[in-house]
C-alpha cells in the first residue's frame, strides 16, 4: 500500500514539470507579452524593469524557466494584480470555501445518486428507473450555471427559504480559525453561525451536485444491473444466502468499484462547475475568484490557480486509486 | 420444427471476421454493414427520433435566422421603452418581451441559436480533427510516439476542462473564435485517447493478424481495417460532445470570454445579462437557459441512441 502511494506521488513529479513548462510558455504567449500581462494596469517602467529582472527576460529561455521553477518550488506563485496579495495566499484563504461547497455537492450526489441508481437497476422499468433516466439527462444537459439561476430564483428570490448569496449572512458575527465556516461555527460553539453557513451551502451545493449526481446514478445503475446477473450472485442466491447479505456483500460491494472510479473523475468537473456556481451565488471560493480574475485579466492568479488546482485534482485521483485497494482485495494481493 | 428453422450445420460458411461484412444476426439484413444496421435501429427508436427532431429544429432556426428573426442580430428596437425599473414583458410587437438593452428577446434567441450551433459544431469538428490526428499518430506508430502523445494527453486532462478552456481563451483573446479554439483544444485529448484505445483493441483482433499475414503493409492495414473499425466510439463521443460544446460555449461567454457587447445575441451572454434582472424579469434567464438545455438534450439523445445502436452487445439480443 505504502509503495503504491509513493509510486503515485513520484509520478506526480513529471506531470507537474510538464504543467510548469506549459504554464511558463503560456505566460509568454499572452497578448502583450509577459511583462504587460503580469503587471496589467499597474505598469510603470520601474515595475517592468523589476519583473524583467525577476523573470530574467534578457537571459536564455532555459535560465528563465529555471528561475520560474525555483520560485515555484519556494511557493512563490506571483502576486495578484487585483488585490496585490500573493497568489498562494489568495488560494489558501479561499480554498476552504470551495472544499466545503464541493464536499456538500459530492455528498448530495453520492447520497442521492447511489440509492437512485441501485433501485433503478433492481427494479428496471419502474417509476424510479424512469426518474433516474430523467435525473441523468438533466445533469448532462442543463448547464450548471443555469440550474444555479433557477434554484436561486425559486428558493431564494421567490420563496425566500435560503440565502441567495455569500457564505454567511452579513449580520452574522463569527470567528473563523480555519476558514471552513461550518466547522468554525462548530469548533467555537457558535451554533447559529454554523447553521447560517450551512444554509448558504444548500443552493450552490445542490446546483453543483447536478453533474456528478447524473453520472453517479447512471454508473451505479449500469454496474448494479451487470453485477446482479453475474454468476457468483446467482450461485450465492442458490446457496440460500440471506437477501440483505447478498445485497451488501455480493452486489453493492462489487458494483461500487466502477462507481468509485467515476467519483474520482468527477472532481475535475466539480472544480470546473465551482467556477460557475460560485459566480452565480457570489460565494467567495477559488472558483468565484478565478472567474473575477478572468474578467479583470489577472493572469498571475490564473496561472497560479491552474497549477494548484491541477495538483489538487491529481492528489484526489491518487486517493481514489489507493482506496480501490481498500475496497477490492484482489488489487491488494497483486501488489 | 421445419427444415428451414434448423440451426446452421457445422461446416456451413462462418461469419467473416471483418466486422464490416459480419452477419452475426440472421434475417434479411445479413449482408449489411455496421452503419446500415445502426441506422435501421435508430429509425425505429423513438428516443433517437426525438433527438433528431430537436436537433433539426434548432438547425433550421439557425440556418434561417435572417428570415425567421423579426429584428437583426444587433438591433435594439425597444431601446426607448426601457426604464431602470421596467423591462416590458411579452407584447404583440415583442412576443417574448424586451431585455435590459431594449433587444427583442425572440430575435436574440433565434440569432443565438446560430451563434451557439456554429460554436458547438465548429469546435467539435476541430477537436475531432485534432484528436483523430493525435490518436492516429499514437495508434499507428506506437512506441515512443505513442508514449509522447499519451503523456501530452495526460497533461491536458490534468487540468479541469473549464480551466483549460479559460487559459486558452486568455491567450487567444476575447472573441467567438477564441471560444471555438478553446473548446476544440479541450476536446483533443478526449478524442485522441478514445481513438487510440479503440485502435489498440482492434490491433489484436484475428482479422488484423490475418490481413498482416496476407502481406498488407502496416499503413494499409491501419487505414482500411483498424481505423474504420475503431471510429464507432469516436463518432458516438463526437455526437455527445456537441452537447457539451454548446454548454461550454455558453459557460465561456457567461464568463465574458466571448467578447463583443453585453447585448450580444448569444445564449450564454444573455444569461450573464439576466443575472442582475432575476427578481424583475426571470424570463430573461429562463428562455436562453431552456434553449441551451434543449439543444444539449437533442444532441445527447442522438448520441446515446447511436451508442446503443452501435453496441455489439445489443445486436444479438433483439
Amino acid at each position: 500500500m505504502l509503495r503504491l502511494v509513493v509510486q503515485r506521488l513520484l509520478l506526480l513529479i513529471p506531470l507537474l514539470l510538464g504543467l510548469s513548462v506549459l504554464l511558463f510558455a503560456w505566460v509568454r504567449a499572452l497578448p502583450g507579452g509577459p511583462v504587460t500581462s503580469m503587471l496589467g494596469e499597474r505598469y510603470t517602467p520601474e515595475a517592468a524593469a523589476r519583473i524583467e529582472a525577476e523573470m530574467g527576460l534578457d537571459q536564455p529561455v532555459w535560465v528563465q524557466y529555471g528561475k520560474y521553477l525555483a520560485r515555484l518550488i519556494e511557493g512563490d506563485l506571483g502576486t495578484s494584480l487585483r488585490t496585490g496579495r500573493p497568489v498562494l495566499e489568495e488560494f489558501l484563504t479561499r480554498f476552504p470555501a470551495t472544499i466545503e461547497l464541493t464536499l456538500v455537492a459530492l455528498v448530495l450526489a453520492i447520497g442521492i445518486g447511489i440509492p437512485l441508481g441501485y433501485v433503478a437497476a433492481r427494479r428496471a422499468g419502474s417509476v424510479v428507473d424512469h426518474a433516474s433516466v430523467v435525473v441523468s439527462l438533466i445533469g448532462v444537459t442543463v448547464p450548471v450555471f443555469f440550474l444555479a439561476f433557477i434554484l436561486k430564483y425559486l428558493f431564494a428570490v421567490e420563496l425566500d427559504w435560503f440565502p441567495s448569496a455569500g457564505r454567511q449572512s452579513v449580520t452574522m458575527v463569527a470567528t473563523h480559525p480555519t476558514n471552513f465556516y461550518v466547522l468554525d461555527g462548530l469548533l467555537t460553539a457558535e451554533w447559529d453561525a454554523a447553521w447560517d453557513a450551512m444554509m448558504h451551502l444548500v443552493l450552490p451545493g445542490l446546483a453543483l451536485s447536478s453533474i456528478p449526481l447524473a453520472i453517479i446514478a447512471r454508473m451505479t445503475r449500469a454496474a448494479v444491473s451487470e453485477v446482479q446477473n453475474a454468476d457468483y450472485v446467482r450461485t450465492a442466491r442458490a446457496k440460500g444466502i440471506k437477501a440483505s447479505r447478498l445485497r451488501s456483500d455480493h452486489i453493492i460491494r462489487n458494483a461500487m468499484l466502477p462507481v468509485l472510479t467515476t467519483i474520482g473523475l468527477q472532481v475535475g468537473l466539480l472544480l470546473s462547475g465551482a467556477v460557475l456556481t460560485e459566480t452565480v451565488f457570489a460565494f467567495s471560493g477559488i472558483g468565484g475568484f478565478l472567474a473575477e480574475a478572468v474578467f479583470s485579466a489577472d493572469y498571475p492568479v490564473l496561472q497560479g490557480f491552474v497549477l494548484l488546482i491541477a495538483v489538487v485534482y491529481a492528489l484526489v485521483n491518487l486517493i481514489v486509486d489507493v482506496s480501490y485497494g481498500l475496497i477490492d482485495p484482489r488489487l491488494r494481493r497483486q501488489q | 420444427m421445419t427444415a428451414n428453422e434448423l440451426p446452421p450445420v457445422e461446416g456451413a460458411p462462418v461469419a467473416p471476421l471483418n466486422i464490416h461484412e459480419s452477419a452475426v444476426e440472421g434475417g434479411d439484413h445479413s449482408g449489411e454493414g455496421i452503419w446500415a444496421r445502426a441506422w435501421r435501429t435508430l429509425r425505429k427508436n423513438p428516443v433517437a427520433i426525438a433527438g433528431f427532431v430537436i436537433v433539426a429544429v434548432f438547425l433550421v432556426v439557425a440556418l434561417l435566422a435572417p428570415l425567421l428573426a423579426p429584428y437583426g442580430a444587433h438591433a435594439l428596437p425597444g431601446r426607448g421603452e426601457i426604464r431602470p425599473t421596467l423591462i416590458p414583458g411579452p407584447s404583440a410587437e415583442y412576443p417574448l418581451g424586451l431585455d435590459r438593452y431594449g433587444g427583442d428577446v425572440l430575435s436574440k434567441l433565434i440569432w443565438g441559436a446560430r451563434a451557439s450551433l456554429l460554436v458547438g459544431v465548429l469546435s467539435t469538428l476541430f477537436g475531432l480533427a485534432g484528436g483523430v490526428a493525435l490518436g492516429l499518430l499514437a495508434g499507428w506508430f506506437g512506441g515512443w510516439v505513442d508514449v509522447a502523445a499519451m503523456r501530452l494527453v495526460d497533461l491536458m486532462l490534468s487540468v479541469p476542462s473549464l480551466l483549460l478552456a479559460v487559459s486558452i481563451a486568455a491567450i487567444a483573446g476575447q472573441s467567438p473564435s477564441s471560444v471555438i479554439i478553446a473548446i476544440a483544444v479541450v476536446q483533443v485529448p478526449i478524442f485522441a485517447r478514445l481513438l487510440r484505445g479503440s485502435m489498440l483493441a482492434q490491433r489484436g483482433q484475428d482479422y488484423v493478424l490475418a490481413a498482416s499475414a496476407l502481406g498488407l503493409t502496416r499503413g494499409s492495414v491501419t487505414m482500411s481495417h483498424v481505423l474504420p473499425n475503431s471510429v464507432g466510439p469516436v463518432i458516438v463521443q463526437a455526437t455527445l460532445t456537441l452537447a457539451t460544446a454548446v454548454i461550454e460555449a455558453a459557460a465561456l461567454s457567461f464568463l465574458g470570454l466571448g467578447g463583443g457587447e453585453p447585448s450580444t445575441a448569444e445564449w450564454g451572454r444573455m444569461l450573464t445579462a439576466a443575472q442582475n434582472e432575476l427578481a424583475v424579469a426571470p424570463r430573461l434567464a429562463i428562455l436562453p437557459g431552456i434553449c441551451i438545455a434543449v439543444t444539449a438534450l437533442g444532441f445527447t439523445l442522438v448520441g446515446e441512441s447511436l451508442r446503443e445502436a452501435l453496441d455489439p452487445r445489443n445486436r444479438t439480443r433483439r
